[in-house]
């Protein structure tokens, strides 16, 4: 097996709304790769069916070198998970969790307690195993299923949305795990943000959008294909001074997050002939170097938070055709 | 003295060297054995919540408490005429309210089910490697004992219905608590495959759990009743589970023929009397084809 994970086609069909419209890619073992994509984007659905949860409308996948649909168990030993919603058992200590899952896993008795202890102190919660986990913090919790979701050592590790609704320091301490765990264990990571932050902790990332994937490459290189850097400003008339910059500079700018915004070449040069030329009062101005923000947007023509306002109505036919259900 | 450092020594190095080396775990193939040990601990887990929920234990045996001792002694005084010399009103209705100690705990077991998936953890548990049905199974049998433990709470108040601590009575007493759990809680766990909501499952249950008690004959004899009521009885499965229970009480209860005859009639079927054996068999069968039913619900993919 030289491939972690193997997708090719894939799609799925939620009625005639398509989640995933046929996206191929292939994940090398030892890897860690991330799925970058506002909500809504199909990431969620891609790791449902990669991960045996649902079946996809046409294409194929395999994971572990085992198809996910014909050879479903297997698939399912050789993976571990960590979902974006908590599926911990608020009510038992976290060792009951672990032991839990040890028995529906299989663990051989024998390497259970070695095992647990191991996971456990990998994320800093071997002293508060005997604690219910109700009384553990929001951080605590996702910590704790990641310990899980290792337990059975799996050859590849999902993790969908690991921090999400977590606090920035609660974060990056997750991602410091992550970090030691990909040193620790001989493991595949696939993950799944919407963070543009965390998706540069990746070896490789794809950009997913409306189902589909617009870019796949690493962080650097994806970077490194904008070269461009990004310009926001904030004016007295904005629609003016995106009709000004057109007419004096031949650029074309657009209105995201509010502000104007648009790309050039050098920002540190370019700000003092901005102030100089442009007929509108300008209030305030940003320079930033490429970010994947920006390469997400260069591929998809819109900001990630401005996906994720447009991407409110989709979800919401979407929900609205399951309850009719 | 020395000894005891290097032991110390060589200990703490052995636990350093585990957590430093990744431990090997093999996941072994799926088998019947590993199956049965996933039902074991779904079952278990059933039971290390029901203990550490004593409340729900306490509640769960107030609305028998009430029927027994408020409703059962105030009638009594009214029901009483009717009733034979020497047999307490509370003695006759003690089955029905026994049925009915384990009614609520057992669908509301299931109901766990629609708060796990609310909750997340019965993904936890779909994206296991082991088959669905050990699941469900794991389920049904943990709510079945959870029932019967709370049933059993009840039957310590036996005496106090005039009904005797027999033995046998108490074993047969029990076995039929544990059948009639694992129906309805089979019956539960079919709802809760289907059902998403943890209010529309509430409510449903309300809608369920009511009628099935008024119509078994837990708190009136099944003879001498209007034709619509005496179908309506007999087409309610928990008849055929209070039928049994009052005729091992009875049987331990020395009471005339008559009074036999007036208050344990037995189930007729167009003036057939239903033995025992074959209601208790309905009711495992029942049990099992809802059950089954709701094995194949879960084995459902998205």
């Amino acid at each position: 097996m030289t491939k972690a994970i193997e997708v090719s086609a894939l799609t799925k069909k939620y009625g005639e709304i398509g989640a995933v419209r046929g996206i191929d890619f292939e994940v090398a073992v030892g890897e860690t790769f991330g799925f970058l994509g506002p909500n809504g984007a199909g990431k969620s659905t891609t790791i449902k069916i990669l991960c045996t949860l649902a079946d996809p409308t046409s294409g194929s996948a395999r994971v572990a070198g085992y198809d996910v649909t014909r050879e479903r168990d297997t698939v399912r030993r050789n993976i571990g998970l960590v979902f974006q919603d908590t599926t911990l058992d608020n009510y038992l200590t976290g060792e009951q969790n672990l032991r839990f899952h040890a028995d529906l896993y299989g663990v051989p008795k024998a390497a259970f307690a070695p095992r647990q202890r191991q996971v456990l102190e990998m994320v800093g919660l071997w002293e508060r195993r005997g604690s219910v986990v109700a009384t553990y913090s929001g951080g605590m919790q996702r910590r704790l299923e990641i310990a899980r979701g290792l337990l059975h050592a799996p050859r590849v590790l999902f993790l969908d949305e690991p921090t999400v609704g977590l606090d920035p320091q609660t974060r990056v301490s997750i991602w410091e795990y992550i970090n030691e765990l990909k040193q620790r264990e001989d493991i595949t990571i696939f993950l799944t943000t919407h963070y543009m932050d965390e998706a540069e902790n990746c070896d490789r990332i794809a950009i997913i959008d409306h189902g589909q994937i617009v870019a796949i490459d690493t962080p650097e290189a994806l970077k490194a294909s904008i070269g461009k850097d990004r310009v926001q400003i904030s004016t007295a008339d904005d629609q003016a001074a995106i009709r000004a910059l057109d007419e004096v500079f031949g650029i074309d700018a657009a209105m995201h997050e509010n502000l104007v915004t648009f790309s050039v070449e050098s920002g540190e040069l370019f700000v003092p002939q901005l102030f100089a030329r442009l007929p509108v009062a300008i209030r305030s101005v940003s320079v930033s170097r490429p970010s994947l923000d920006d390469v997400f947007m260069s591929y998809t023509g819109k900001t990630i938070r401005d996906a994720e306002a447009s991407v409110g109505d989709r979800n919401r036919r979407i929900a609205t055709r399951f309850s009719r259900r | 003295m020395a000894t005891k450092d290097i032991a110390a020594r060589e200990t703490l190095e052995t636990d350093e060297l585990a957590l430093t080396k990744t431990i090997r775990v093999a996941v072994p193939e799926r088998s019947l054995r590993h199956d049965l040990r996933a039902v074991s601990i779904v079952w278990r887990r059933e039971l290390i919540r029901f203990r550490t929920d004593r409340l729900r234990a306490v509640t769960s045996l107030v609305q028998p408490v009430l029927f027994l001792f408020v409703l059962g002694t105030g009638l009594s005084r009214l029901a009483g005429r009717g009733l034979p010399v020497g047999v307490d009103f509370r003695t006759f209705i003690y089955p029905g309210v026994l049925a009915m100690s384990v009614l609520f705990t057992a669908i509301f077991s299931a109901a766990s089910i629609v708060w796990d998936r609310e909750f997340g953890f019965l993904r936890e548990m779909l994206v296991a490697p082991v088959r669905r049905w050990s699941i469900v199974v794991g389920k049904t049998l943990g709510g079945a004992t959870v029932a019967t433990f709370q049933g059993i709470i009840f039957l310590a108040l036996a005496g106090v219905a005039h009904v005797p601590y027999n033995p046998v009575l108490l074993l047969t007493l029990v076995a039929e608590l544990l059948l009639l759990s694992f129906t309805l809680t089979a019956f539960g766990v079919m709802m809760a495959a289907r059902i998403k909501q943890i209010q529309a499952f509430m409510a449903l249950t309300q809608l369920f759990v009511l009628p099935l008690f008024f119509l078994s004959g837990a708190l009136y004899p099944l003879t001498g009743l209007p034709v619509w009521l005496t179908v309506l009885t007999r087409v309610d499965p928990l008849t055929y589970i209070v039928d049994p229970m009052r005729t091992a009480v009875f049987s331990h209860l020395s009471v005339s023929p008559v009074a036999m005859q007036a208050l344990s009639p037995g189930v007729t079927w167009f003036g057939w009397v239903v033995p025992v054996g074959l209601s208790l068999t309905m009711v495992a069968v029942m049990g099992l084809a809802m059950l089954g039913v709701a094995i194949a619900e879960f084995r459902k993919t998205e």
